[in-house]
């Protein structure tokens, strides 16, 4: 299993956990898992593409990943709001 | 007392106060929520007083908010269910741009990007997709307007939950007299001075940039278009439309209303053009007509008269009331709300140094 990792607010939309163990063989399967677990979080991290929305960043083991980055038991998912500005 | 209900880039905002001629300090700011996030849309539900907010996060999506209780209270908020888009699609859901109330009992409509329309039987706790614009043939042709594929105008017919008209842009009119089993387009008469080709245009193919649209209640089947570019009127239920806009220092605008209890009456905000959105003149004014468009007069006692270079966005526009008591509020993207409690005969300024002020709505 791996850990996907988040902060607020999406750690109160998922019970108030900010650590979560998950099955699943890539990013998106784990983040997919992740919100159908914690219906509150539905689409909030995914678009109803089931792509990763803009301004959202994943990170596995400290490394950018994508939707298709493989994962793996023990491996830790970060799920981290961009750091943007200026343009609103 | 009114309540306005102002959606800004930084959240949503609570005014209450009495519209009053020249006066700056008739409405104070009650509360403030959504602190620093994008309320592209709010409205009180006057059935209920439900009180919901449409929040585009730009991290985690467009999502619809309703309250019943105290909306200072950030706990009475919940978030609706079923605003999103079919999963597994080529699309995803931009920004919602509207809600309107229905005919039915704990009915409303809700316009989005792109080109959808969500409705809710249950008072606005859960939505669906309506499949008929949804899976609209024409749909892959549609184009987005500079705003992205918006359907910013919801016209509900009087007494009749089956008849309907929404406008998106860049996609026109769409009418429906089924319930929105079925809907067809009602773009004849329309101009795009926008397009390189010379008119005549094709209503059924033509990219139309319907900017507003509002149905006159006492007669409904007489509506009101502020288009990209033009001002018109239609008699026949949005079937076909004619220009009204000479008179106006400019037919480019986005918002528009009409009086409740006047089929005739109809308020505008000219902007110079397309290229140059501001208020004509430095001067903020809102144009009224009494005779359908036929002549058009300026209404500006009490606004800025002077290097007033204003923006009032599409859903920035409201009114309650009818008649000569009718209220009309307007905000603008440099952060003021004014109002008038007379018809437009006089105004007040109702808040300064807003956040940009992307809708007004009052109840």
């Amino acid at each position: 299993m791996a850990v996907v990792c988040v902060r607020a607010p999406l750690r109160a939309l998922a019970g108030g956990r900010g650590e979560h163990e998950l099955e699943g063989a890539t990013v998106v399967e784990l983040l997919s898992g992740f919100e159908s677990a914690n219906p509150d979080l539905a689409g909030w991290i995914l678009d109803e593409r089931g792509l990763i929305r803009r301004h959202i960043n994943v990170f596995v083991n400290g490394e950018r990943g994508s939707e298709q980055t493989a994962v793996g038991a023990g491996d830790r998912v970060d799920v981290i709001p961009a750091i943007t500005g200026g343009w609103q | 007392m009114t309540e306005l209900v102002v959606g800004t880039k930084k959240g949503l905002f609570l005014l209450e106060g009495e519209a009053r001629g020249g006066s700056s300090d008739a409405f104070e700011i009650t509360t403030r929520a959504f602190a620093g996030q994008p309320v592209d849309y709010a409205l009180r539900d006057p059935r209920s007083r439900r009180l919901f907010a449409a929040v585009t996060s730009p991290f985690y999506g467009p999502k619809l908010f309703f309250t019943d209780g105290d909306p200072a209270v950030e706990s009475d908020w919940q978030q609706a269910e079923g605003v999103s888009l079919p999963d597994g699609g080529e699309q995803a859901l931009e920004r919602i741009w509207v809600i309107a109330t229905g005919e039915a009992p704990d009915t409303l409509y809700m316009g989005a990007d792109p080109g959808v329309l969500f409705q809710s039987h249950d008072g606005g706790a859960n939505w669906e997709v309506n499949q008929g614009l949804w899976n609209q043939p024409t749909r892959p042709e549609w184009h987005p307007g500079g705003g992205g594929l918006c359907l910013h105008s919801i016209s509900t017919w009087p007494g009749d939950p089956d008849r309907m008209a929404v406008a998106i842009s860049a996609a026109g009119m769409w009418l429906t007299e089924d319930g929105g089993r079925t809907w067809r387009r009602g773009n004849q008469g329309l101009t795009p001075r926008y397009l390189p080709e010379a008119p005549p245009v094709d209503p059924e193919t033509i990219a139309f940039c319907v900017h507003h649209v509002e149905r006159a209640p006492t007669r409904p089947e007489r509506m009101f278009m502020q288009f990209h570019g033009g001002v018109y009127r239609s008699d026949d239920a949005g079937e076909s439309w004619g220009e009204i806009g000479a008179g106006l220092p400019s037919d480019f605008g986005f918002p528009l209303k009409v009086d409740p209890a006047d089929a005739d009456s109809a308020y505008v905000i000219p902007l110079v053009a397309d290229m140059d959105r501001v208020m004509p003149d430095g001067r903020v004014r809102v144009y009224e007509t009494r005779d359908g468009g036929a002549s058009w007069a300026p209404r500006g006692d009490g606004l800025p008269a002077q290097h007033a270079y204003l923006t009032v966005l599409r859903q920035a526009f409201t009114s309650t009331g009818q008649g000569q008591a009718l209220q009309l509020y307007f905000g603008a993207t440099s952060g003021e709300v004014f109002g008038s409690g007379d018809a437009g005969a006089s105004w007040c300024t109702a808040a300064t140094r807003l956040p940009p002020v992307f809708s007004v709505s009052a109840a």
